[in-house]
């Protein structure tokens, strides 16, 4: 006697989004803290140093946040104007910051003034940042100058005046003291050394320059403006690598993960691109609420940090291993533990006489109908609330196991006003998806063809129909486009397709019967 | 059949078990079935086929156990004999002409040495009638039944239309006259008596079963209705205490009814296909039901299936034969749902592989899923299956599966399940067939133009478990129907038939290299060459067989033939077609490269040859004969029209068959007690001493009497027997005789050739020559007194030898 097969139920691919090793990673974080600063969030830094603070640059202020804290652990309020760029310096100690209008000023981060300002810009700085050997810092302005500063004398030292507009943003190598990038909205990105006073290399990047980012062994160069990211080589004289164009609006910030392995880039268009840095594919996109002008990645990447036109900040942590494990831990727990695993590891002795029990195998409610050949109570079982919105698939797959057992009509007849709008309700909703049309289609046409005498009994059921009898108009026309195009297409591809002329030659005939 | 005469066409394994009503012995050890043209013996507990009962000429139409001698079985064949055979040892006892084609035959109790045969009319072939043979008492090993009377005319053939009631009292019989009552036409389709009331159950194709009383007063018979069933009561059986009624029919289910308390029943659901026979072990303790998927089901007590003989599967075989590289067993769909796994050295089905995996609904009429399609891997890793269900008035309902080979459990388990891989029927599916490739790809081709490239695809996310398949590439060719497709050896080439043309792919680049085509007529069979033939490329067409050379892209040569099937030996470059010629199947065994066959066969079978599969084997043949030497590495089976599967067999493989065959039946299956110890052994030797002087045959003969007087010692229980000291004087008697018989010949031919010496040197010459056939030919005839055959053989010769001298000197004068 064989057991009772179980309806097969039909496993059905996941629509959207594919969860990959990436998803699991980037959406490894608690639910955001926003912050309402002053006004649009225009740089974020972070500290080099533990606890990894962060200066988070926003209209006439800089805020230094903690790692944690939703509070400001300090604050620079002593801009006259729209301050830009706050950046640390690699010992965390100074804080650097240009100004609207074109003072730079540096400042101590446990101090509250100004230690030192440095004035020569005619116009608003946008750029600031320390060398490596941190005693100078680089400035860069839209008086079209970059210019290099010596930190004790608060002396200007070099001035390059290479751009034609512009500069916005620039970085300083961290390995070579004389070495620092600007990109500018004259489209170029330049590599300056301050020991022959010009630019060494320059990149052209078609679009007005808004974020260049250097590959921690710096020989790689990003830099964003436009709806482009563009990943240059530096060894091999700045020449293009990689073009992205995966924004649909003007990209603002770039960002690099802990290890190096993604690339992060932030837009107007509200959306943070997240790319493997081998393939420069996509992996994984971050919604936000409002245009971003800047981003920031902590350390060990365990927060990103958004800033936003409406002047939000966007603080994502990562979530805990310990927290993610309790979570795992408590679905996978069972009633109880040791009622469950009690004489599971009993070893019968030698003289012990075994007695075994049937295995009883447990079947579900529908499959209990249907072993008993009950085919309308299967139906309704299959049909109660919670199946027939969640899971769909199982009622689908009842009909159609009704349906090859030839009892199909039988269970669909004989159904009142309530039972039998229920039954159409769910045809109406699922019968143009295209996974369970086939079995709801001979369903429908059985259901009409059973109560086509009691038509115009009820309005309910009337209305009902009608609403079917719509749903398949739309459906058939929709079918009927999707036809055309495909027969564009087809000509198409036929159309592209070469030919080829195949030879042929004599032959010899055998007999052998 | 004449041009190669050491190679012939055999049946090959599978007969039904299920044809007649099988037979439990009374110790419910052993079931007996009619198997073809043998008796099977299986053991109820194990499963097992422990020897087959062979003799007859003509299939086996029924076994009955001889109500007087529970060890002895009877068996009847449509060679018109009957057989009394001794189960445990697989000895013929008696043959019984009769000289009619026998249909179906019963004994009872009451009735000694009567047996009750249902033959043709001899007026009319198309009407049966009940006769009953007394059978003649002698000793004799082949009689002939004289005594015929006949009982009844125009009886059913079927033996489930007759049955005996109280143990031989009355007989009924139903026909297939109907039965008009309440309104409906009603057929009888079987009836059972009870064992001691007098009433009898009748099964209907309504599904009813009805139970008679009273009939033995006239006209005033009353009769109660049971129904259950919903459709055709096929077997009834009675319990043998009469305690209850066993039913089962189509739907696949035991029902038990209690006698006189017929509203309670048992129910055993899911046996497998609709029951045919149903019987009950003489205890009332095992039950037995046949099941129309060629298997007994063995159920305990109307509770637990405790073993289940399945046979091979012979009903609609849509899927071409197959051999699984893992365990040379032949697969081909069987059951409904379910591919089989046959294993050819051993004629037993491995296991039955779930391939739908839905419940079965018996019931006719209704459309089911069936298993149309399978191919395996060159490793035998994976399979890959097409299941389809055609509904009047519904799409096609279609699927793919791919089954990975699990390690652990030594079996298939599903991988992926593509729904609606194409939009029509598969015609044809391959796998890639080298070994030592990483990917295995699958081509499938479809009636909806379309042939499709499956590959084996890392898992896309992490939630999958393991890899699975996808699609890899589809393509057509201007809107035609591919046809099959095949690999060649190295998988370097595809080869796809569309209609006439046949395309040529690069499965790396899925590129279109060449066209070949060869009009008239659609090729309709596809085969690479292997090994050194691997540059030909075969196909064949309703008139022709071609052969293109793939290295010029041309046609070779071509025969006109009517191919029907084209099948290549994987283990060499053989190939063989079986070609449609007025009404039967011709073979041709050859080599691409060769223009003369290696072997041809005409008239293989009638009808035609769609489904053939060479089998490795598992040693090879040291033949060296030039026609049977395709047969050395692989064997060839084929299934008929009449799906029958037939193999190929030489003279030398069936001789060492025969001699297997005799060392299994004659140390098998004895209980070791110490008399079988004792005189088990020492039977043997004698076998051995007999089997190796063949001038000592005439001791054959005797060999019945002497094994009959052991059996006897050996199945007496040991309570009842006389003192040992007093039967082991008889038994050691019994044995010097022979062996006296023995020594005393010897010494007889020491005389002779002694006196021989005497005589002249030419004379001596010819004697020795003649003396032989002489001594054999006198053994014959005179078998019973073999010593006095000796002297006077010695006797004639010497009178002849007088005589010659004679002539001699008369021809001398």
């Amino acid at each position: 006697m064989a057991s009772f097969k179980p309806t097969k139920i039909q496993v059905y691919p996941k629509l959207g989004e594919k969860v990959t090793q990436d998803t699991l990673y980037w959406k490894n974080y608690k639910a955001p803290v926003q912050i309402k600063e002053f006004g649009a969030v225009t740089s974020i830094d972070f500290s080099p140093v533990t606890p990894h603070n962060f200066a988070v640059t926003a209209f006439t202020r800089i805020h230094i946040y903690g790692p944690f804290s939703q509070e400001p652990v300090k604050s620079f309020t002593r801009f006259k104007d729209t301050a830009y760029c706050g950046r640390f310096r690699s010992d965390g100690q100074l804080l650097v910051a240009g100004c609207e209008d074109s003072v730079v000023r540096l400042f101590d981060v446990s101090g509250k003034v100004a230690l030192r300002l440095f004035k020569g810009h005619t116009k608003a700085v946008h750029l600031t940042d320390f060398t490596s050997d941190r005693y100078q810092i680089l400035t860069g302005s839209d008086d079209y100058t970059c210019r290099l500063w010596d930190i004790p004398n608060a002396t200007e030292l070099t001035t390059y005046t290479e751009h034609t507009d512009y500069i916005r943003c620039g970085v300083t190598s961290k390995l070579n003291r004389d070495l620092f990038i600007t990109g500018s909205y004259d489209h170029t990105v330049k590599l300056f050394d301050a020991r022959v006073e010009k630019s060494v290399i320059t990149m052209d990047h078609g679009q007005p320059v808004e974020s260049v980012l250097l590959y921690p062994s710096e020989g790689l160069l990003v830099s964003a403006g436009g709806r482009h990211v563009k990943v240059w080589d530096l060894l091999k004289g700045g020449q293009p690598l990689v073009s992205l164009k995966n924004h649909h609006k003007t990209v603002t910030s770039l960002a690099l993960s802990s290890n190096g392995q993604r690339l992060l880039s932030a837009s107007l268009d509200r959306h943070v691109k997240v790319y493997n840095t081998t393939n420069y594919k996509v992996v994984h996109n971050f919604d936000y609420a409002a245009s971003i002008l800047s981003l920031g990645l902590a350390p060990d990447d365990a927060s990103i940090v958004v800033g936003m036109t409406n002047s939000i900040l966007s603080i994502k942590h990562r979530k805990n291993q310990e927290d993610s494990k309790e979570i795992a831990g408590q679905q996978r727990r069972r009633p109880s533990y040791r009622v469950f695993v009690k004489g599971k590891n009993y070893v019968p002795k030698q003289d012990d006489y075994l007695v075994s029990k049937p295995v009883k195998e447990h079947l579900a409610k529908y499959d209990k109908q249907l072993q008993r050949f009950n085919v309308s109570k299967a139906l309704d079982t299959a049909l109660g609330t919670y199946i027939r919105f969640r899971k769909p698939e199982i009622t689908v797959a009842v009909i159609k196991e009704l349906d090859r057992r030839g009892t199909l009509k039988n269970a669909l007849a004989g159904r009142d006003e309530r039972g039998l709008s229920q039954l159409l309700n769910f045809i109406i909703g699922n019968l143009v998806d295209a996974r369970f049309t086939p079995v709801l289609v001979t369903a429908a046409e059985m259901i009409l063809d059973i109560y086509q005498s009691v038509i115009g009994q009820s309005p309910v059921v009337d209305r009902q129909l009608l609403r079917l009898q719509d749903l398949v108009k739309r459906e058939i026309e929709f079918q009927k486009d999707l036809l055309e195009v495909l027969g564009m297409l087809d000509t198409m591809f036929a159309s592209s397709l070469p030919r080829k002329e195949v030879p042929c030659s004599g032959i010899a005939t055998l007999d052998w019967v | 059949m004449v041009e190669h005469g050491d190679i012939r066409v055999v049946h090959c394994g599978g007969s039904k078990i299920n044809f007649r009503d099988p037979v439990i012995t009374h110790d419910s050890r052993f079931l007996l079935c009619a198997s073809g043209e043998a008796v099977k013996v299986f053991s109820t507990s194990t499963e097992e086929c422990i020897h087959e009962l062979r003799g007859h000429t003509g299939l086996v139409t029924g076994v009955l156990l001889r109500p007087s001698n529970h060890l002895q079985v009877y068996s009847s064949s449509l060679d018109g004999t009957l057989r009394l055979w001794d189960f445990t040892d697989g000895i013929l006892i008696k043959t019984c002409v009769i000289g009619y084609p026998i249909y179906s035959f019963y004994a009872s109790d009451k009735h000694e040495n009567v047996i009750f045969i249902v033959a043709s009319m001899p007026s009319d072939k198309r009407r049966f009638q009940l006769v009953a043979v007394h059978l003649p008492q002698s000793g004799d090993q082949m009689v002939e039944a004289q005594e015929l009377s006949a009982v009844l005319s125009g009886v059913n053939p079927n033996p489930a239309a007759i049955a005996f009631g109280r143990g031989g009292e009355f007989i009924a019989s139903v026909n297939d006259l109907q039965w008009s009552l309440e309104g409906g036409w009603n057929t009888f389709t079987c009836v059972a008596c009870h064992p001691k009331d007098d009433c009898i159950a009748t099964g209907h194709e309504d599904g009813k079963i009805r139970l008679w009383r009273n009939f033995n007063h006239k006209k005033e018979y009353t009769y109660s209705t049971l129904h259950w069933h919903h459709s055709t009561v096929s077997s009834l059986c009675f319990t043998p205490e009469g305690t209850n009624l066993l039913s089962g029919g189509v739907e696949s289910v035991l029902v038990q009814w209690r006698y006189n308390q017929e509203s309670e029943r048992d129910f055993l659901p899911r046996l497998g296909g609709a029951i045919t026979h149903i019987t009950v072990s003489p205890d009332g303790s095992l039950f037995c039901t046949s099941h129309s998927d060629n298997k007994i089901t063995i159920i305990q007590s109307c509770v637990k299936v405790s073993a289940v003989i399945q046979g091979l599967v012979k009903g609609d075989i849509r899927t071409d034969l197959m051999m699984d590289p893992r365990s040379k067993a032949l697969v081909l769909n069987g059951k409904p749902g379910h591919l089989q796994f046959y294993s050819l050295q051993r004629d037993k089905l491995l296991y039955n592989l779930d391939i739908v995996q839905q419940e079965y609904i018996h019931e006719s009429g209704l459309q089911q899923f069936e298993v149309v399609k399978a191919a395996f891997d060159a490793s035998g890793s994976w399979l890959a299956t097409v299941e389809e269900r055609h509904q009047k008035a519904a799409e096609l309902e279609l699927n793919l599966k791919l089954w990975a080979f699990d390690e652990q459990t030594q079996s298939f388990v599903l991988n992926t399940t593509i729904s609606a891989p194409h939009d029509a029927q598969i015609t044809a599916m391959c796998f890639c067939q080298p070994t030592d490739s990483q990917t295995t790809l699958l081509v499938s081709t479809s009636k909806d133009g379309h042939f499709k490239a499956w590959q084996l695809a890392a898992p896309a996310h992490t939630e999958d478990e393991g890899p699975s398949w996808l699609c890899d590439f589809v393509s057509a060719y201007h809107g035609l129907v591919p046809e099959c497709c095949s690999f060649s050896a190295d998988g370097s080439l595809l080869a796809v038939v569309f209609q006439e043309v046949v395309t040529v792919w690069s499965p790396s680049t899925w590129e279109l290299l060449t066209t070949l085509s060869q009009p008239p007529g659609a090729v309709s069979d596809l085969c690479f060459g292997r090994l050194s033939c691997s540059k030909y490329l075969l196909g064949t067409t309703a008139s022709n067989l071609l052969c293109w050379n793939l290295l010029t892209c041309s046609l070779e040569w071509t025969t006109s033939m009517d191919v029907r099937r084209l099948v290549a030996d994987p283990l060499s470059e053989n190939m063989a077609a079986f070609c449609y010629q007025s009404g039967s199947t011709d073979l041709f065994v050859f080599k691409p490269s060769e223009p003369r066959p290696l072997f041809s066969h005409k008239a293989v079978c009638s009808g035609k040859v769609t489904q053939a599969v060479f089998a490795p084997r598992e040693e090879m043949l040291e033949s060296c004969e030039e026609s049977s030497q395709w047969l050395n590495r692989s064997q060839l089976y084929f299934l008929t029209q009449q799906m029958d599967l037939m193999t190929f067999t030489t003279k030398a493989e069936e001789d060492r068959l025969l001699a297997s065959s005799k060392q299994v039946s004659s140390s098998h299956w004895f209980s070791m007690t110490p008399f079988y110890l004792l005189l088990g052994k020492h039977r043997q030797q004698q076998q051995e001493h007999q089997d190796s002087d063949s001038s000592l045959w005439a001791e054959r003969t005797a060999l019945p009497q002497t094994s009959a007087s052991m059996k006897e010692l050996l199945q007496t229980p040991a309570h009842v027997l006389p003192s040992t000291s007093y039967l082991c004087s008889m038994f050691v008697q019994s044995l010097l005789i022979s062996v006296s018989d023995a020594r005393s010949e010897k010494a007889h031919a020491e005389e002779e050739m002694e006196s021989e010496k005497e005589e002249e040197d030419s004379e001596e010459e010819m004697e020795s020559s003649r003396s032989k056939p002489e001594l054999a030919a006198a053994a014959a005839t005179e078998s019973d007194t073999p010593a006095l055959t000796k002297a006077q053989a010695r006797e004639l010769r010497r009178v002849r030898k007088l005589d010659h001298s004679w002539l001699a000197g008369l021809l001398d004068s």
